[in-house]
């Protein structure tokens, strides 16, 4: 097997550059919002505003050739991967440089190149192809690992518990990250999960190992990350990573949210994980305001391409149906 | 050959040829199979390749997803097409979808083995013929062999296509004997084969009906009328041209498959007919399937569901107006 480097810790000019990163996640979907309210972006979009720390800290802490599986909620894992916002924005708006031409759409964001296996919008849908792609790493002796991420309504679907017990079993290089919101939609955690405080509970079940993050910090996260993935590249088995961390914004685009209390609402608002890295790093309000209008340099750039993006012909829709 | 053998032949032809193909399953490994076709696969390529799995229909064919996305050619063995409504949602909004949602990225060369079939009184819940299903879905593609030769050229071919195939396999063939070629003769997709030749009346069957049909044509003969028996062989993609050509020649068409006639395989072969060989049609098409009803147990009960010879020979004879 490959020998891994392990990662330098993290200094402070890496914190700054993670701290870039999710300014960028955070401005993409403010102008995602904007443009969706604007009647320019066609489908159905969710953003994971607050949870820009978890995509950061866990696709810095994977090597190249490792591959994951995200959820209807995918533009920070595609983005903090390494996908370029052009391409990400040109598929929300339908063009064919987007990163998956046109024929996926928010929920389905794809780059094979950087090893996005797929936005899943089928909640849980992706747990399986993450224990698969990890059982052939295993059975190809590669020192790759396959990582899903999902929220906490995925622990109640019956292919997170068969997708956890078969890695378990077959001990395949697969980890996987809970982000744990604590909305499954609309519905509470406490309405739909007797362990909703405690998702690791879920992985105790499998004899799984599990570790914790502060999923607002994203240090926290990177080292959890780390850790889980050395773990399931060494082929010692999956790792569960249970990391609890907020939405600010509602479950879609346009949620008004009336299921929910302001006090929640603010108490998601406190734990921006931007504000706390950047308190965390003591970042100056000059250094802060150039990294922030460096992102929305980006972003807006990244909507210009996609409106003079291509649009594809009605008839391309009846190509890649089969290989 | 036997039938049973023919499959475990590509099995293991395919397994010798490739260190991607592996294979997994319920009971599949020291028991080699609830259908014994994977008889002595343990023993010749190991546990690592021949992988028994816990009950858990999703994670099956899901881990086989992803195991092709990694570059595998994993075969997949699903107990009892029952259960494979189990495992529908990867099928039909995976394993289906990837390589569209994409746009083209991903390559899914997944098999997936099942059976079925009526005729030994399991009940409603162990012989049903649920192909159909999966024409509906853009993106698979749906093998149903009725012999030895058959089963085991497309079995061949499906394993080393590069989409999802399922393949169908019936309980009552597998000990069904037939010739087969010296050396395993790959039989492309797509293309029917003509059982019988005829010039009167055109049965077109799957699976165990065309054994039945080929019993029917033979009884038809003795009062005059000719008939061809074709089978399809591949579901998706359907072989329309030689369906239409053997019409064109006899002017007359019999459907017939075991699985329930409503929205049967049979519906979409008649509409094909219809608008492609309209002015050769001298009768209506007829279809010949299961009676609307859920397998029954009692003997007498499920015989009455399935279709007969004598179902097949009374509809032939309709269509030559010879009741």
């Amino acid at each position: 097997m490959a020998k891994v480097e392990k990662k330098r810790a993290l200094n402070e000019e890496t914190l700054r550059e993670f701290l870039r990163e999710m300014l960028l996640i955070r401005r993409f979907e403010e102008h995602v919002e904007e443009r969706f309210r604007a009647g320019e972006l066609p489908g159905f979009l969710h953003v994971a505003i607050g949870q820009e720390a978890v995509a950061v800290g866990v696709c810095q802490a994977m090597e190249e050739g490792d591959v994951f599986s995200s959820t209807h909620r995918a533009h920070g894992h595609t983005l903090a991967r390494g996908t370029h916002p052009n391409a990400v924005m040109a598929e929300l708006y339908g063009k064919m440089e987007g990163c998956s031409h046109g024929y996926g759409g928010s929920m389905h964001l794809y780059d094979v190149e950087r090893g996005n296996m797929g936005a899943n919008a089928v909640i849980g849908g992706g747990l399986p192809a993450v224990t698969g792609a990890g059982l052939a790493f295993k059975l190809r002796d590669e020192p790759r690992v396959a990582v899903a991420f999902f929220g906490d309504g995925t622990t109640n679907i019956g292919t997170f518990h068969e997708s956890l017990n078969l890695a378990q079993l077959w001990k395949t290089k697969t980890v996987f990250v809970c982000e744990n919101n604590h909305w499954a939609e609309s519905t509470p955690g406490w309405q739909h999960s007797p362990v909703w405080d405690d998702m690791s509970k879920r992985a105790l079940a499998y004899d799984m190992r599990s570790i914790k993050a502060d999923g607002q910090d994203v240090e926290a996260v990177y080292e959890a990350a780390r850790e889980a993935l050395e773990h399931a590249r060494s082929g010692d088995g999956p790792v569960f990573v249970d990391i609890e961390t907020v939405r600010m914004h509602g479950h879609f685009i346009g949620d008004a949210q009336a299921y929910r209390t302001k006090e929640d609402r603010q108490a998601a608002a406190d734990r921006d994980p931007i504000v706390l890295l950047r308190e965390k790093i003591g970042l100056s309000d000059a250094d802060f305001e150039s990294s922030d209008s460096e992102a929305n340099e980006i972003v807006e750039a990244a909507i210009e391409f996609a409106k003079n993006g291509t649009d594809p012909q009605p008839e391309d829709a009846l190509k890649n149906v089969y290989a | 050959m036997t039938y049973r053998e023919a499959v475990r032949d590509a099995l293991i032809e395919s397994m010798r040829a490739d260190e991607d193909v592996f294979i997994m399953g319920e009971d599949i490994a020291e028991m080699g199979g609830s259908m014994a076709v994977t008889h002595g696969l343990l023993d010749e390529f190991g546990p690592e390749r021949v992988r028994n799995t816990p009950i858990s229909e999703m994670a099956i064919v899901g881990a086989g997803i992803g195991a092709a996305m990694a570059g595998m050619r994993p075969v997949v063995e699903i107990m009892y097409e029952d259960f494979l409504t189990l495992s529908l949602e990867q099928i039909v909004n995976q394993a289906a979808k990837h390589r569209y949602m994409s746009g083209g990225q991903i390559t899914v060369p997944l098999t997936i083995r099942t059976q079925g079939g009526a005729g030994w009184s399991p009940g409603a819940q162990h012989a049903q013929q649920l192909e159909a299903w999966l024409v509906h879905v853009p993106g698979l593609k749906v093998v149903f062999p009725s012999t030895p030769e058959d089963a085991r050229g497309l079995l061949w071919t499906a394993i080393h296509d590069d989409n999802p195939v399922i393949f169908f396999e019936h309980r009552l063939l597998y000990p069904v004997k037939g010739e087969v070629p010296a050396k395993l003769e790959p039989i492309p997709l797509g293309k029917a084969r003509t059982v019988r030749e005829g010039t009167d009346v055109t049965v077109i069957a799957t699976g165990p009906l065309v054994h039945l049909s080929v019993e029917a044509a033979e009884q038809a003969e003795e009062d005059g009328i000719s008939v061809e028996v074709v089978d399809p062989r591949t579901l998706q993609p359907l072989d329309e041209d030689a369906l239409v050509a053997s019409v064109k020649k006899t002017n007359r068409v019999v459907v017939t498959h075991e699985a329930v006639t409503r929205m049967g395989f049979g519906a979409e072969v008649a509409a094909v007919l219809q608008y492609k060989a309209f002015d050769y049609l001298d009768a209506p098409i007829e279809r010949v399937g299961a009676k609307f009803a859920p397998l029954a147990f009692a003997p007498v009960m499920e015989r009455f569901i399935i279709p007969q010879v004598a179902d097949v020979l009374a509809a032939i004879k309709r269509t030559v107006g010879k009741e």
